[in-house]
């Protein structure tokens, strides 16, 4: 199941100018990397490629000094060091342009490009002349026509991108790492950024090209390193892998038994979504959602799930589109809408999203439900604590009292008042986003036993997940989205790993002529 | 809730603190009918703490019920001086309708254009005060010019205590009640608590700050017509500052300037703590600078408190999802 990682050892000439050997880093209950390698060569780029979750951006945050690792050595030019701060990664040479760029609106280029590490003048004073004067030599060498003085902006996407590269370039840079750089982009400037990364190449930088898209990857990358869960897969020269093989590695395990799908009724269609639209986040979305379905939504991040699912409950507006429920065309404005309507959203992000810390457990339970606890705005406290408690035994949440506020509970009893609170509204519908992530396996199991059950009930599920273990083994149907779009829907036989992958990156198999 | 219990606790104990040092030297300060006294001086702080709390509990500030209070008294005493006749409940009811809205201004700008409430009512602030002197040209309505009814209401004598106090009470018992046993009372919690979750659950945040807001200017708006009439003079700088104070009182009663957390019986005894420094001190001959030092030394030491118990409370859920990519 492990590809060997024989092609680092086979050329012993070349050492790398940066490398991660055997490293580790743990957060509470996740492994996040788990005695991973890696290893950058001058002049040539170097893909990591992995699912979500893989450990990609971890491995940025730890060669950057924003992490320090549990264990292993990071080697720079052969020799362990260690960046504690991230100002001694930038001293090592080692820069990073992030998914985000991090870059000030009010700041002139100049002043982005320098900011931290300004030229000085004898007294000590910024020396402007100097900045503006470096500034342009670094833009010219990327072939870059911006203005240094201008303020940032007034300048476009792609622009401040540039400005995020030359930044990244100011510090002496010997290692650079670009993740996903053309998320953004559009295609002309997509082309613009490879000439780009070829200019860094010639000059000698070692390029870590942190990418989902294999069209990309194939174009620019000379080497290959694949992690998967948070570990080391296999590495190589592009040159020597195909297509398949790299799905195989990212998407290579069996899927085990960890999913008691329990085979519920389907019975009559609950939710009909025509021609769901929004101006930028997604394009014509169009599904049926039956009683006791469990239907999965898989796709990469920023494939515009998790936008689609909150303009369905009325965060958002949809530019076009209607919503059915039951047959009957329901208008859904705000979430107040969506759950009367019967359809409720449990965010990917229930700490931001989720609870209300400085409250109470039965508060937080029944916050969507006070309509069916109060008259006239008056709350009747018994109801109250009866709807609490229906809810939160159902789910074997376990505190000394109803009366705990949240932010004194373990994580795992957190997630449960978040459920609770959304059961308690007794919906049609429950949508769940990214249902499992960052809890351990044993939760992991609880929640998939527990979404089996509430299809057994008769309850509709969405469940938005980026795990393709959890996608297959949970879901009765999947849909798999893609820059906004549904790319395919499939079922039965259709579903594997690979028509998951194939369908989400976009790319054509044989005999997948779809 | 176990932390601002115990807030409540500390600040009653300090209030007892006071109290008990002051008798030592000045024993005629705690007899009944001086600490009466000193209730009913506190009465309009705590008036105005009541609503300013459910403000911050939204994550908002309302820097203008202080002006709010001057413009809405100035109104009261202007209709007293022309129709003298006027049921004091007339008075009652104006006031309260015009505070709300007054209130009502802030809460609108706050919820449809978004913008911050301190910069808001620090320009509705302002807007007031000059409304009472377009209104006024600067002059004063002086007790002579008001009715013996309209001055007389919040004095009259009830069971002992003016009627000032007693209205405080009624105050903080309805916001006791509408805080713990409303809908609105809880969507304020909420939204203060965690603004995102309370969206998904359906709760509208721009109204429930704007409701906020006017509790708090309905509360200014009464206190206006009982502040005027207390002190039998209306002009435009009456309460010049006082924002400042029911600020304090919020937060040296618990309330969290970042919202969600908060009590209304801590913001009570943080105004009583506010009031007894005010009234105590002169009486123990310690000059008004050190008052003044005192408020401001209670006030940080609370924050700091605050922030404290902030800091040890509520692990984030699912700490690890954010890092485990």
């Amino acid at each position: 199941m492990t590809y060997q990682a024989s092609e680092q050892s086979s050329d012993p000439a070349i050492t790398p100018v940066l490398s991660l050997d055997n490293i580790t880093k743990i957060f509470p209950g996740v492994k996040a990397l788990d005695g991973v390698e890696l290893h950058l060569f001058a002049g040539e780029v170097t893909a990591l490629i992995g699912e979500n979750g893989a450990g990609k951006s971890t491995v940025v945050k730890t060669l950057t000094g924003i992490y320090q690792p549990d264990g292993g050595r990071i080697m720079l030019d052969g020799q362990p060091v260690q960046f504690p701060t991230p100002q001694n990664a930038a001293d090592a040479g080692v820069t990073a342009i992030h998914q985000e760029t991090v870059l000030f609106d009010e700041l002139t280029v100049a002043e982005n490009v320098y900011i931290g590490h300004a030229p000085k003048n004898r007294f000590g004073l910024i020396d402007t002349k100097a900045m503006h004067a470096k500034t342009t030599e670094i833009l010219n060498s990327i072939g870059a026509p911006i203005d240094a003085g201008v303020k940032l902006k007034d300048l476009g996407i792609a622009s401040r991108h540039l400005v995020a590269i030359a930044r990244a370039l100011s510090v002496e840079a010997r290692v650079v790492i670009m993740d996903e750089p053309t998320a953004a982009l559009s295609q002309t400037e997509i082309e613009e950024l490879y000439e780009l990364v070829d200019t860094l190449k010639a000059q000698g930088k070692a390029i870590l090209f942190i990418s989902h898209k294999f069209d990309e990857i194939f174009r620019i990358a000379d080497r290959y390193t694949v992690f998967r869960d948070g570990q080391f897969v296999g590495a190589g020269k592009m040159s020597d892998v195909k297509e398949a093989e790299l799905v195989q590695m990212m998407v290579g395990r069996a899927v085990d038994q960890l999913f008691p799908k329990r085979h519920a009724e389907v019975g009559d269609e609950v939710l009909k979504v025509v021609g769901y639209s929004h101006p930028t986040e997604f394009e014509d979305i169009n599904f049926t959602l039956r009683r006791g379905e469990i239907l999965g939504f898989y796709g990469l991040v920023g494939a515009g799930r998790s936008e689609f699912m909150q303009s369905l409950i009325g965060i958002t507006r949809p530019s076009k589109g209607a919503v059915r429920i039951d047959d009957k065309v329901r208008v859904i404005r705000s979430p107040a809408d969506a759950i009367k309507a019967g359809i409720v959203y449990v965010p990917e992000d229930r700490g931001k999203q989720g609870a209300i810390l400085d409250m109470p457990i039965f508060q937080n339970v029944t916050l969507p439900s006070l309509h069916k606890t109060s008259r006239d705005g008056f709350i009747r406290l018994a109801e109250e604590f009866a709807l609490a408690r229906e809810y939160t035994e159902r789910l074997d949440l376990r505190a000394a009292s109803l009366d705990t506020n949240v932010g004194a509970l373990s994580g795992g009893n957190q997630q449960k008042v978040v459920i609770a609170k959304w059961l308690a509204t007794q919906p049609r519908v429950i949508i769940l986003d990214e249902p499992t992530k960052g809890i351990d396996i044993g939760s992991k199991a609880a929640v998939h036993d527990f979404m089996s059950e509430l299809a057994a009930q008769g309850l509709s599920v969405i469940m938005v997940s980026s795990e393709i273990p959890e996608i297959l083994g949970m879901s009765d149907r999947v849909i798999v989205m893609r820059e906004g779009r549904m790319a395919v829907e499939l079922q039965g036989d259709d579903l594997s790993p690979e028509t998951l992958v194939r369908h989400a990156v976009g790319i054509q198999a044989q005999g997948d002529a779809a | 809730m176990s932390h601002l219990k115990s807030r409540e606790a500390i600040l009653f104990g300090a209030i007892l603190c006071l109290l008990f040092v002051v008798a030592t030297r000045f024993p005629a300060f705690v007899a009944p009918g001086n600490l009466v006294a000193v209730f009913t001086d506190t009465s309009p702080l705590m008036i105005l703490a009541m609503g300013q709390m459910a403000v911050i509990l939204t994550r908002c500030i309302d820097l203008s019920v202080a002006a709010n209070l001057a413009l809405t008294g100035m109104v009261c005493a202007m209709i007293n001086v022309a129709a003298p006749d006027l049921p004091v409940a007339v008075i009652l009811a104006v006031s309260l309708a015009m505070g709300a809205m007054l209130g009502a201004i802030n809460g609108i700008l706050v919820w449809k254009l978004s913008i911050p409430p301190i910069v808001v009512t620090l320009g509705t602030m302002t807007i007031f005060r000059g409304i009472i002197f377009l209104l006024t040209e600067g002059k004063w309505i002086n007790a002579h010019e008001m009715s013996p009814q309209f001055t007389g209401f919040p004095r009259a004598d009830v069971l002992g205590m003016p009627v000032l106090g007693w209205i405080a009470v009624l105050v903080s018992i309805v916001m006791l009640v509408v805080m713990a046993r409303t809908t609105l009372g809880r969507s304020i919690y909420a939204v203060g608590g965690n603004p995102h979750a309370a969206v998904y659950t359906g709760i509208d945040v721009g109204k429930t700050q704007f409701a906020a807001f006017v509790i708090s200017g309905m509360l200014a708006g009464l206190t206006g017509y009982l502040w005027v009439a207390r002190y039998s003079v209306a002009y435009v700088d009456i309460a010049g500052g006082f924002e400042l104070d029911v600020v304090a009182a919020c937060v040296i009663g618990g309330v969290s300037i970042a919202g969600g957390a908060g009590t209304v019986v801590g913001t009570l005894l943080g105004a009583l703590f506010l009031g007894v420094v005010k009234n105590a001190l002169p009486v123990v001959d310690i000059s008004p600078f050190w008052q003044l030092a005192i408020s401001g030394a209670a006030i940080i030491i609370a924050v700091a408190f605050n922030a404290q118990s902030g800091r040890s409370k509520g692990r984030v859920i699912l700490k690890s999802a954010e890092h485990a990519q």
